[in-house]
């Protein structure tokens, strides 16, 4: 998209709102409208994935020591993650 | 050389939709609109068209097919009647908003309850807003014509919109009358190719009907206002080139006696020409009156309007549809808040008939506008009259 999506005139519209751009959806931020945030003690992870597997968003992704994080682009912050690990690696915090 | 050949105006509208080429049909038969899609069908099954019929289990399905087939950018058509095209009301927004242009024939046939199979307009009112436009036809050859004309404007690359021709059931569609079939190569260079400019295509994938988060709505729907707005200019430029080579020619509002009319009637659809009748009987009795017709319903022709009605004292409309617990009926709504803020306006005279079938007789509309010039003068103690009704 050559424009933020907020900025976006009607008259930049594709017809019928066609979207030509194969996968933007991956520019839609659904992380604006969490109100908690998980939280890691890694030093308890023993890295089984469940928290990847779960997450609804599918935005758990293996950070470059190998443990698996939130991306908070989209992270919309329902504590399944939090819910699902085994080893309470996860707490959820209010955002501010 | 066309020539003139008495077919049912049905049957003649699947030969339209065949010399148009149609791809894809998709369609669930319903009274009055079912000698349509008979003959549809059999064309198909005869190899005399070659398109897709598919015979789906529901009006909203069919016109969900006619997206689809429309989407990949097939020319697609469709016909249903009243409770039919109430079932499709939901998937109706769905085609206008993503800029698809399916033609379909609505046979207009009063809504249930009570059951009624015959005519009247409330199907054609309640589709006012669904972003379509909408053509009304008077005759036979007027839906043919309006068929053909429907494809070149639904296709056209400014406008890419949902197209409904409206006839009367029964009144139009069951009568056999003669028809002036216009040669397939006629046609042909009418009607060019259709062309959408973003179909369904695995080589360059696009996706439609998408998700619209509140931040992109309200500019979509704007578009989409802007787009049926403008798809005017060249709808009368449509009729205007059809006139050219077919010498027929089709207005947004067309007059009839009307251009110095202290009195005017406004009619839609088949009771346009009863209206015609009885307009040249009170003229040779001597009443100053005209009829105006009002072919498209949307976009609202509201300067052709303002324009046909800036000399007449009184303006007398009817409805062949009740908006239930609203002013008057749908049309006359309309035109009054078209002239509300004109300087100079009619006195305008709502009334209410035809509804489910019944008649309005040449001598009706001399009664209709005789009361009308009465209530003119003297007011009248409702918003509108329902015509005929039995106290
Ligand atoms: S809080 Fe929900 S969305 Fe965010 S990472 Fe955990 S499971 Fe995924
Ligand atoms: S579920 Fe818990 S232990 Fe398993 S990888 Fe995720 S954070 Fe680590």
């Amino acid at each position: 998209m050559a424009k933020p999506e907020n900025e976006l005139t009607w008259k930049d519209l594709e017809i019928g709102g066609i979207v030509t751009e194969p996968g933007n959806a991956s520019q839609y931020r659904t992380g604006d409208w969490r109100s908690q945030k998980p939280i890691y003690d890694f030093s308890r992870c023993i890295k089984c994935a469940l928290c990847q597997i779960f997450c609804p968003e599918g935005c758990v992704q293996q950070n470059a020591d190998g443990y698996f994080e939130a991306d908070l682009y989209y992270c919309k912050g329902c504590g399944i993650c939090a819910r699902e690990c085994p080893t309470m690696v996860i707490t959820m915090k209010e955002e501010e | 050389m066309a020539t003139r050949v008495g077919m049912e105006v049905s049957v003649a509208i699947g030969e339209m939709v065949r010399l148009a080429n149609a791809d894809v049909i998709a369609a669930y038969p319903i009274t009055p609109q079912t000698h349509i899609v008979e003959h549809l069908a059999k064309l198909v099954a005869n190899g005399e068209l070659d398109a897709e019929y598919i015979p789906v289990e529901s009006e909203h399905s069919a016109m969900s097919a006619c997206l689809g087939a429309s989407a990949a950018g097939a020319r697609a058509f469709t016909a249903t009647a009243g409770q039919g095209l109430e079932l499709m009301h939901e998937v109706l927004y769905i085609a206008s908003s993503m800029q698809l242009p399916v033609v379909m024939t609505v046979v207009n046939r009063a809504l249930s309850a009570p059951l009624s199979v015959w005519g009247d307009h409330s199907d054609a009112m309640s589709c006012r807003d669904t972003g379509w436009i909408q053509i009304f036809t008077e005759n036979g050859q007027d839906v043919i014509d309006n068929i053909l004309c429907a494809f070149r404007i639904a296709e056209d690359q400014s406008v890419l919109l949902p197209v409904m021709v409206h006839l009367d059931g029964f009144h139009i569609s069951h009568v056999i009358e003669p028809i002036l079939l216009p040669e397939s190569s006629d046609v042909d260079s009418f009607l060019p190719v259709n062309k959408y400019p973003l179909p369904l295509d695995p080589a360059k994938p696009v996706a439609m009907g998408d998700f619209g988060p509140p931040f992109i709505y309200t500019e979509m729907k704007w578009a989409q206002e802007v787009n049926l707005k403008q798809s005017r200019e060249t709808i009368v430029k449509v009729w205007q080139e059809f006139g050219n080579k077919f010498e027929r020619y089709y207005h947004p509002v067309e007059c009839y006696r009307s251009e110095d009319a202290e009195v005017l009637l406004l009619t839609l659809g088949s009771f346009s020409e009863t209206a015609m009748t009885a307009i040249d009987k009170m003229r040779d009795e001597g009443s100053n009156v005209g009829l105006l017709k009002l072919r498209l319903w949307r976009p609202f022709p509201f300067d052709e309007i303002r324009q046909a009605v800036a000399k007449a004292g009184v303006l007398i409309v009817l409805d062949r549809a009740l908006s239930f617990g609203g002013l008057n009926g749908p049309v006359c709504s309309e035109i009054k808040a078209a002239l509300y803020n004109e300087a100079k306006r009619p006195k305008i005279v709502s009334f209410v008939g035809g509804l489910g079938g019944r008649d309005i007789t040449v001598d009706d509309f001399q009664e209709i506008v005789n009361r009308g010039i009465e209530i003119a003068q003297k007011g009248s103690e409702h918003e509108f009259e329902i015509f005929g009704v039995r106290e």
